[in-house]
């Protein structure tokens, strides 16, 4: 269970969030919309105890993580894995390196153990053959893969995408998506997407919010934010999301094929 | 009376950066004299810092010297005391070129490198996932390069030291003359083991001060800098010119303690 309470934070004056609570359910994937600079990813590194809040608190299975510090910091951010928009993979490690890392650093499994889960999890994210291949030589959609192959390889109770479709082509970013998808089916963890990919993200989300002028302006099912009459909300979700609210039908047939 | 606030909002900035600052070099000691040491990157940095910048510092020292047999001979012979120019030379190079020169040397090579990796790896948020997976950044990419720069910048000094001497020699002794036994003879009896003993201190103060600026100008970076490459690059720049500054400041006071 994740709890934000009256979360303010500002920038050299700049008042980014004002406010701002919500409560996410363990096991829930939801997404948080919202326009350029709204605060999406603060909001996200204050989930992730990397920035401090001004004033409120992010409470996450009862651990305040705003006022965490040292020990206690370091055991929760164990259960949490966080997929940066840039993919923040060491570039001067290997895919596989990349991936081995945490498990290297944190858990005193074998080497063999190791190896084994790394390939593992490559294999899910579709990057067996990459593994010996530096960051730089990879795409932007596998780099993506391997920054989730990472964040999942401690099997994390949370996890925090922002926005993890940003700079891909519609396929690859529907690709990722689909793999966060996958990867929550398998692991059943809760998951907060920040992201702009509006429908394409309602398909894999059972909760949208969307956040405006640093509150959460409106939140509920993809199906009631299409639907909602403010207007706000409504000409940020746009007329994709009613297109792609009437082809629903269809693509649960296509899915049950 | 906005003057007056502007400059009251500048020295607090400051002092706010310097005790950023303070900090960072209390956490590093810590860090240091705490476990668990990443010994494969300690080598790897020594190896970096420490073998990487011997041929530099072989150039260096050897063209100190030699101009040093030059300028030294020019001054001394004026008074009849060219026999001193082991001496001098010497003593010039141990206590204070070979400590300053060497750390600008390991400042450009080393500490500038090591400012940009760790101010690439800040605004690619490597670091902040390095923090998300529980594991402290310090260990990582400070405290290596804190214990390979001690052990590494003493020795590359007294290499630097000893190729300056040859450098002395070869233009004082087999270009103009000054004899092998008299440059050699001279200098035993008068360095003595406090003279290279302020040289090490020197060096190992220096060490400190050159990876204390440049791994903090690096992990601050966009904070102090601004984002992106040109912070970077404004991060790099600054790392190395404070380095400059604080070894040569450094210099005069333990010069003057040590006197």
């Amino acid at each position: 269970m994740i709890e934000v309470e009256n979360l303010h934070k500002s920038f050299d004056g700049n008042k980014v969030l004002r406010g701002l609570s919500i409560k996410i359910k363990k096991g829930e994937v939801i997404a948080l919309i919202g326009g350029s600079g709204c605060g999406k990813s603060v909001l996200l590194k204050h989930m992730a105890g990397l920035m401090r809040p001004d004033q409120g608190h992010v409470i996450i299975d009862g651990n305040n993580v705003s006022t965490l510090k040292g020990k206690k910091l370091t055991t929760l951010r164990e259960g949490l894995g966080f997929l940066f928009q840039g993919g923040a993979l060491f570039d001067s490690m290997t895919v596989f390196e990349n991936v081995a890392f945490p498990l290297k650093e944190k858990t005193r499994l074998s080497d063999k153990l190791i190896d084994e889960r790394v390939f593992h999890e490559l294999e899910n994210v579709g990057l067996s053959g990459s593994e010996h291949k530096y960051p730089s030589q990879i795409s932007g959609g596998m780099v993506k893969r391997a920054a989730l192959a990472r964040s999942l390889v401690t099997d994390p109770e949370t996890m925090l995408f922002d926005e993890p479709t940003t700079g891909l082509d519609p396929v690859i970013g529907l690709s990722i998506l689909n793999l966060i998808s996958s990867c929550h089916r398998r692991l059943s963890f809760t998951g907060i997407i920040v992201t702009h990919e509006i429908p394409r993200v309602f398909e894999i989300v059972g909760r949208v919010a969307m956040l405006h002028d640093g509150v959460v302006r409106a939140e509920g099912s993809p199906k009631e934010m299409i639907s909602s009459s403010d207007p706000v909300v409504r000409s940020f979700v746009g007329e994709d999301a009613e297109a792609w609210s009437l082809c629903e039908p269809e693509r649960s047939g296509s899915q049950d094929q | 009376m906005s003057i007056l606030r502007k400059l009251g909002e500048v020295s607090l900035d400051y002092l706010y950066r310097m005790g950023v600052m303070g900090m960072f070099l209390l956490k590093t000691f810590f860090y240091v004299f705490t476990p668990p040491l990443k010994i494969n990157r300690f080598v790897k940095q020594v190896h970096f810092i420490g073998f990487q910048s011997m041929l530099v510092i072989v150039l260096t020292g050897c063209f100190t010297g030699m101009v040093m047999g030059f300028q030294g001979y020019n001054s001394l012979s004026k008074f009849g005391s060219d026999a001193f120019l082991g001496p001098m030379v010497g003593l010039s190079l141990i206590k204070e070129l070979g400590p300053v020169l060497s750390a600008f040397v390991v400042t450009g090579m080393a500490g500038s490198a090591i400012t940009a990796e760790i101010g690439i790896m800040r605004i690619s948020e490597q670091i902040d996932a390095m923090e998300l997976m529980g594991l402290n950044p310090y260990r990582y990419l400070v405290v290596p390069n804190f214990l390979a720069i001690i052990v590494s910048l003493p020795l590359l000094t007294a290499l630097f030291d000893v190729i300056g001497i040859f450098g002395g020699y070869l233009v004082g002794v087999k270009l103009l003359g000054v004899g092998a036994g008299t440059y050699f003879g001279e200098m035993v009896s008068y360095v003595d083991m406090n003279d290279i003993m302020e040289g090490v201190y020197k060096s190992l103060s220096f060490g400190i001060i050159i990876v204390w600026v440049c791994c903090f100008k690096g992990y601050y970076t966009g904070v102090f800098t601004g984002f992106g490459a040109e912070g970077v690059s404004k991060a790099t720049i600054q790392a190395v010119v404070l380095s400059f500054v604080l070894i040569l400041v450094w210099d005069y006071f333990m010069t003057s303690l040590m006197f």
